[in-house]
């Protein structure tokens, strides 16, 4: 029994120190809300709007409303739309900076990180007054006279999407940068070596090499789409909501916290989902981690 | 026997560094030619040119005949084999070696059949389903082989193949390597910096040492008479002598040396020029007494015994150390005995001072 004693001292103790604090915030900080809001959907509201602790399954219920339905679906789109013009887009220049050797590739990586360090909001209000209709754009449209009347850019689910690719950009560049950072250019020159043009070589061995990094740069892209709120509102002006409008709503204004608790609880559910999917096709754990 | 590959006058340069200097080569075809340096002697550089991975400065490259300097690299008739083996770590061992026949449309069948024959004849049966990270080095080095060889390339460069496999793997592939050239005959350019290796498995070999080209010849000719100090000293052990030419009776000739005089046998040399005599441990004698043409006097030092024969260390007054091989039951004189090497003449290989050799290579250096 001395012995076992010894050992819980010289193994225990430093495990559960070092463990311990981090513990303790995961406790107080992830585990305890999401219990909270897991009871919230549970709970019923007085007339006066508030929350009372009386179990129902009518928030749930709720969820099923075609006019919710509809937003998810429009979610699930804008998310779809985002993710692929966010590929599309940060393919190439990921490849850029990748294959720069010189000291242009900080600059190419600083133009990557720098609106990444800044509020995001602040950044979509700029949206918002370069393509408002007496913004920039508009000016110089009209300055060119390619248009009489002001056009409308603001308020349609185009405007979101390229708000949310915006946004969103640097999730998708940085881990597509670091899986075309990694290819060995030998393999390049074998596959050239071995008859493929550039476009074989592309489609055979750079396309498949680097689909972790798209994989992983769309699972960054399209979670976090679903739940941008502020991006839909200032841009989108309610014409495109996401579920993260909703949410917010119900918060806020429509003042009904339970439901908004379920439709939160559908949201991390939707995440879960897709993060599984891309466990089942082979997705790192790791290459998520940014 | 045509020259399958020509290199002429082909110089590489990158910013200030010249990397390979006016090179010209005529490789015959269906053999075994082997460039050999140090690294950083340009011969990676030279075969990723002849791969067309790499522009030449200037000079041209042939194959068969034609230049191939305006071609992609996938429109040659060469394949590579990869020092790193530069397998797709995202396909199959058989969707590997079948990545050449794809690229180039040709049937299914016939790529079947195709892969099925160089998996039989890299010993690799069983293995097409695997993937690369689940195979050893050997195996991987096969898999490189037969991928380049299912094109039935002309030519087959190698670049340092077995470098990351351990000694006896290393041993064993250098002779299935040699046994594939000859049963194949596709001329096999091949880079190395091991000197046994180059040794046991060229038809030729070209000695290189900063961008230029030292010596090409047969193993026999490279060993027996080097050309070059450089050559003399990196293929197997030597002794060298640096000295002025003192007397010239006929080929014989008597070398005035740091410590004495020495004797060599030779032609095309001048009284007075300075040169370089180089002497193999195995060719090196010593007795009690002086000899007639030396009067070197060194104090054996030192005994190894590896095996077979004694390697044997003497030292000269200058402190030089001086190399011999005795056999094990040869009478051998205690350390600390002074003693009198010497060798037959024509034993020693006379060589014209290195600097003439290099100012001669400069010389026709010609520079964009």
């Amino acid at each position: 029994m001395k012995h076992s004693g010894h050992e819980w001292k010289s193994n225990t103790l430093p495990a559960f120190v070092t463990v311990a604090p981090v513990a303790v915030c995961m406790l107080f900080l992830v585990i305890v809300p999401l219990i909270y809001v897991v009871i919230m959907s549970f709970c019923s509201i007085d007339e006066y709007y508030n929350v009372v602790f009386r179990f129902t399954l009518k928030n749930y219920a709720m969820l099923a409303d075609a006019q919710y339905t509809h937003i998810y679906l429009q979610s699930l789109l804008i998310a779809f739309l985002t993710t692929v013009f966010c590929i599309l887009i940060a393919y190439p220049f990921s490849f850029l900076i990748a294959r720069t050797k010189s000291r242009k590739k900080n600059i190419y990586y600083m133009m990557v990180i720098i609106p990444f360090w800044t509020n995001s909001l602040i950044r979509i209000y700029g949206w918002r007054t370069f393509l408002g209709t007496n913004g920039w754009l508009n000016n110089a449209l009209r300055f060119l006279h390619l248009t009489d009347a002001p056009v409308n850019f603001l308020f349609n689910r185009g405007t979101t999407v390229l708000g949310m690719v915006y946004c969103l950009m640097p999730f998708m560049i940085l881990p597509l940068y670091t899986s075309i950072e990694k290819l060995d250019q030998n393999l390049l020159e074998a596959s050239a070596d071995l008859g493929a043009r550039r476009g074989a070589t592309f489609l055979h061995v750079i396309l498949p090499l680097t689909s972790g990094g798209i994989f992983s740069g769309s699972i960054m892209v399209f979670i976090p789409c679903l739940g941008y709120f502020f991006v839909s509102d200032i841009l989108g002006g309610g014409n495109s909501d996401v579920i993260g409008n909703l949410i917010e709503r119900q918060f806020q204004s429509g003042n009904n916290w339970p439901f908004g608790a379920a439709l939160s609880i559908i949201l991390i559910v939707i995440t879960l989902l897709l993060v599984k999917c891309y466990q089942k096709i082979g997705g790192s754990m790791d290459a998520l981690g940014v | 026997m045509g020259h399958i590959v020509e290199l002429e006058g082909v110089n590489k340069i990158y910013g200030s560094n010249h990397v390979v200097k006016d090179l010209s080569l005529d490789v015959e075809e269906g053999e075994f030619l082997t460039l050999l340096g140090s690294s950083g002697c340009g011969k990676t550089t030279t075969l990723r040119m002849i791969a067309g991975f790499e522009e030449p400065s200037s000079g041209s490259i042939r194959v068969e005949g034609q230049s191939i300097e305006e071609k992609e690299p996938f429109e040659r008739d060469v394949n590579t084999v990869f020092q790193s083996y530069a397998l797709f770590p995202h396909m199959t061992i058989h969707d590997n070696i079948a990545y050449g026949l794809k690229m180039k449309k040709v049937p299914k069948k016939e790529t079947e059949e195709r892969v099925a024959q160089m998996m039989a004849m890299v010993q690799l049966e069983g293995f097409e389903k695997r993937y690369p990270s689940q195979l050893s080095g050997g195996q991987k080095q096969r898999v490189a082989i037969a991928r380049a060889l299912i094109n039935r390339p002309r030519v087959l460069l190698l670049d340092e193949p077995l470098g990351a496999l351990d000694l006896k793997l290393r041993k064993q592939m250098q002779l299935e390597l040699k046994r594939l050239q000859k049963k194949l005959h596709i001329t096999f350019i091949y880079v190395t910096h091991d000197q046994e290796e180059a040794l046991t498995m060229s038809d030729r070999i070209v000695i290189m040492h900063d961008g230029i080209m030292d010596q090409i010849g047969t193993p026999s000719e490279i060993y027996e008479a080097p050309k070059t100090k450089f050559v003399a000293t990196f293929i197997g052990e030597t002794n060298v002598f640096d000295g002025c030419i003192s007397e010239m009776n006929q080929n014989r000739v008597q070398v005035m040396v740091e410590n004495g005089s020495i004797s060599g046998c030779g032609t095309g040399f001048e009284k007075g020029e300075y040169i370089t005599v180089s002497v193999r441990p195995e060719k090196m004698k010593f007795s009690q007494t002086p000899q007639d043409g030396f009067s070197l006097n060194a104090v054996v030092r030192d005994y190894i015994y590896v095996g077979s024969v004694v390697k044997c260390i003497a030292v000269l007054p200058n402190g030089n150390e001086l190399k011999m091989e005795k056999f094990a039951g040869d009478m051998l004189p205690a350390p600390g005995t002074q003693v009198y090497p010497f060798w037959n003449p024509e034993d020693a290989v006379l060589i014209h001072s290195q600097s003439h050799v290099v100012y001669q290579a400069m010389e026709n250096v010609v520079l964009k």
